[in-house]
């Protein structure tokens, strides 16, 4: 029998097996070579160091927002308003960095917490409203995605710069971004944010894994009955559980505006971060570490994609219907488990 | 030769590690009442999800009316006329009975409209011609459990079904709907229907049924008629030991007054005041039995002593101490324990470990956790110390609690609840569901802790279990205490009287 923890390695594995087959199956039908069109797929993401610090700068938001979803999951909740608390932690970030004259050491980290603490204000409102009055999280946050991008806009346009589409660049004591950096990596947009990734990605394990505090939400979110049996404050547990997403997601928005941009700009519809967010948390399994893996794959299709069709031809649009096959496959992973299981019958 | 609708020969399932069936032979008579009596784990479900088509046996025949057969899934069981009652009912809450007996075969009027008139009808004439009385218009989360067990029963009576498997029937009912289930079953079979009662109540099988098959650990013990047998009998056969029914202890010593509740009253989910005006005291070292039938207060009282709900007025005391009010966790840290009633829902997280749920009250206390951070070792160190102390069977501390057995998990957190040395225990239908075994075990465990001059607070449906157990006896009624009564000067009887509202002067006399 299948231990979960090994279904839960397995069936992404398969999953993304079967999506790049799939992909190679549609491109052949279609006239291309699929050999070279992974290929370019694979320079495009990791050929070159220019290329490589491109994936490195797309995997970077998509582990929060990754972090974010699968945090709120795993306590119980669906937070499908990553996207919003995206745009709040961007405008905030970017906020900070123009608005204060300060030393590096002092200006980055509290541009992050603000972008932090907005994207937790932002949860909040969710987790509140969830917790006090019982109105379904998944409402709420898909309303605050649209408040939260309509919002940033005005505030870009009458708040941050004077009626103009974009706000000024951010101060150099804020950036992520460093020279050297730069230059080892072909000059490409890479930035420090990978650091702070990465930090995220183990203080997520660590809260759920490894103290009282995640020791409670992980309770509330499989059972808040025996949760409220125990002594355990459900409400309080849902309103911080909901924070501690949105500042995951509120840090990504950040990285967007300190380290790929290092300015806002308005937006016409949303930045699909964190809706991919959804997909890196069901793929990672609503793990830290899972869902940094799955981050860096979706990255790298993102990034590599772009090199399809000049190098072979191949619209890039291929690699969407890929990610969305492996989306498909893991989330019908109850079929996998199915087919594996009858395998194992076989064998007897 | 007699005549068998159903015969099991030589019946042999394994799984994994275990066998769960050994060669058990079953075989039921037409038009009679069968138990199949066993302790949990027993093998008595395995062998009825064989019959009914869920699991293929490894070896073994199936005959239905003489003829052999293969079934391969629950559609040729219905097929054959085999229909089931499971334990947990497959109901649509917010569907009509009817519309929940037709689901998945409904019959059609013009070859696309369902036909609700007709199949309500047809059950209506059903419903009547076996005494169920079920309303087929009622919606399911309208009508009481005992109804819905019927609604049930109707189920496989409208799809032809002859031979009617109840798995564990009576484990959801209170004691007026026990006798009326079994005066249900009883008229099943005098119109020609062979029924399979699951069961580890001893005395059922006694009143309601013809013959008894007994499981033990997978073996087939054998087959009795229960006219020629008895409880004791049935008790030693089903555990393999002798078992005592009486529970032995010394008279109770109570000491000073633990627990008191004053003029409580308590509302229920939809504000209807549940509990009106409530006093009860209860002293360290005897145990109180709350009788009552289901559905008087009694969650609610219990609800509100370990601040799991808001009280209106009134007022809880422990030990002198004003607890009204307080939360759950204040409660617990200053000395209660309650062993729930549903173990699922509220005693234990399923998908956690066993271990982790072994400190569920106390994870951040030190030595379970230090300055927030858990210690995954000292947890895991001190369930496995409870899991040896208290006989919880569990491959692993690691192991998550679904995984364990119900006898298995109910010692669990008797165990927890136990182990942390609360002035007052409060343990509500702690032995629901168990069979006799585990049953001893846990009324023993019960009156260790009463000798220990702890306070204990029973609530169950169970008269047996008040009767036997327990050191004084509040009747609960309509939210108040009716009676007080000693279990040496009363009997089920009157018991059952007060507990349907009548004094204690008319229940004297009856």
């Amino acid at each position: 029998m299948f231990s979960n923890r090994l279904f839960n390695i397995v069936v992404p594995i398969v999953s993304v097996l079967l999506g790049l087959i799939v992909g190679a199956i549609i491109m052949l039908f279609f006239g291309y070579n699929p050999i070279e069109g992974y290929l370019a797929l694979w320079n495009g993401a990791f050929g070159n160091m220019y290329f490589f610090g491109e994936t490195i700068r797309q995997t970077i938001p998509l582990i929060l927002t990754g972090l974010a979803v699968a945090f709120a999951f795993r306590t119980g909740l669906f937070n499908i308003g990553a996207e919003g608390q995206v745009f709040v932690g961007w405008v905030s970030a970017v906020w900070v960095g123009i608005s204060f004259d300060l030393p590096a050491i002092i200006h980055l980290p509290l541009a992050i917490l603000v972008a932090a603490f907005a994207g937790a204000l932002w949860g909040f409102i969710p987790g509140f409203l969830k917790a006090t009055r019982g109105v379904h999280e998944v409402i709420v946050t898909i309303m605050l995605n649209y408040t939260a991008l309509y919002s940033s806009n005005y505030l870009i346009r009458n708040v941050l710069s004077e009626g103009g589409d974009r706000t000024e660049p951010i101060a150099e004591t804020a950036s992520l971004r460093t020279a050297w950096l730069s230059e080892t990596f072909g000059y490409s947009q890479v930035h420090w944010g990978f650091v702070v990734a990465i930090l995220m990605a183990v203080l997520m394990w660590f809260l759920l894994e490894k103290t009282t505090y995640g020791y409670e939400l992980r309770a509330v979110g499989f059972n808040e009955h025996a949760a409220n049996y125990a002594g355990i404050s459900v409400k309080k547990s849902i309103i911080v559980s909901m924070m501690i997403s949105g500042a995951f997601a509120g840090i990504a928005g950040a990285m967007e505006g300190l380290g790929t941009f290092r300015y806002i700009y308005t937006h016409a519809s949303f930045t699909n971060l964190g809706f991919d967010g959804i997909a890196v948390a069901l793929l990672g399994a609503n793990t830290a570490l899972g869902s940094s893996l799955a981050a860096l794959l979706f990255g790298s299709l993102k990034v590599g994609s772009l090199r399809m069709p000049p190098l072979s031809g191949v619209p890039s649009e291929l690699v969407e219907i890929v990610i969305a096959v492996i989306i498909f496959f893991v989330a019908s992973s109850y079929l996998i488990r199915w087919v594996t299981l009858r395998l194992k019958k076989g064998e007897k | 030769m007699d005549n068998y609708v159903i015969e099991m020969l030589n019946i042999r399932k394994e799984f994994p590690g275990i066998v769960a069936n050994n060669n058990i032979n079953l075989q039921v008579k037409k038009g009679e009442i069968h138990a199949l009596l066993g302790e949990n784990g027993a093998g008595k479900s395995t062998l009825m999800n064989v019959l009914f088509g869920l699991y293929q046996p490894e070896k073994g025949e199936i005959k239905v009316n003489g003829k052999a057969v293969k079934i391969t899934d629950p559609n040729v069981a219905n097929r054959l006329g085999i229909g089931m009652v499971h334990q947990h009912f497959m109901l649509v809450d917010t569907f009509t009975v009817a519309q929940n007996i037709i689901l998945g075969s409904e019959p059609k009027k013009n070859g696309v409209l369902v036909d609700l008139k007709k199949a309500e009808k047809e059950i209506a004439e059903l419903s009547e011609q076996y005494g169920l009385r079920v309303d087929p218009k009622a919606k399911i989360r309208d009508i009481s459990v005992g109804m819905q067990q019927r609604a049930e029963i109707l189920k496989t009576l409208y799809r032809g079904s002859d031979i009617i498997i109840l798995d564990e029937p009576t484990a959801v009912l209170t004691p007026q709907e026990i006798k009326e289930l079994i005066g249900i079953m009883k008229s099943l079979v005098t119109e020609g229907i062979s029924i399979i009662l699951i069961t580890h109540k001893l005395k059922e099988i006694m009143e309601a049924c013809d013959r008894c098959t007994v499981i033990r650990k997978g073996e087939g013990i054998g087959t009795v008629n229960v006219n020629e047998t008895n409880v004791d009998e049935l008790a030693s056969l089903m555990v393999g030991r002798e078992i005592n029914f009486k529970t032995e202890k010394t008279a109770a010593k109570p000491e000073d007054i633990v627990l008191s509740v004053k003029q409580l009253e308590v509302k229920d989910s939809r504000q209807a005041l549940m509990v009106k005006g409530l006093d009860l005291d209860i002293r360290a070292g005897e145990i109180v039995g709350i009788a009552g039938v289901d559905g008087n207060g009694q969650t609610e009282l219990i609800e509100a002593i370990t601040g799991l709900r808001k009280t209106e007025s009134g007022d809880v005391f422990l030990n002198n101490k004003k607890i009204t009010g307080l939360s759950t966790r204040k409660v617990t840290e200053l000395g209660v324990a309650h062993i729930p009633q549903d173990r699922h829902k509220f005693g234990l997280v399923l998908d956690f470990p066993i271990g982790e749920n072994m400190v569920l009250q106390t994870y951040y206390q030190k030595p379970f956790s230090n300055n927030k951070v858990l210690s995954f070792r000292k947890i895991y160190e001190y369930a496995e110390k409870l899991i040896e102390d208290y006989d919880v069977r569990t491959p692993s501390s690691k192991t998550k609690a679904r995984g364990l057995s119900g006898g298995n998990q109910q010692k669990a957190i008797i165990a927890r609840e136990v182990d942390r040395s609360p002035d007052l225990l409060i343990a509500v239908q702690p032995t629901r569901g168990l069979d006799v075994g585990a049953i001893e075990n846990i009324h023993n465990r019960l009156i260790k802790e009463r000798d220990k001059g702890r306070a204990v607070l029973l609530v169950s449906f169970e008269l047996d279990e008040i009767i036997n157990v327990s050191d004084r006896i509040a009747v609960m009624f309509d939210g108040r205490i009716v009676a007080d009564v000693k279990p040496g000067e009363t009997n089920e009887q009157e018991l059952g009287l007060l507990m349907a509202g009548s004094t204690k002067e008319k229940a004297g006399e009856a």
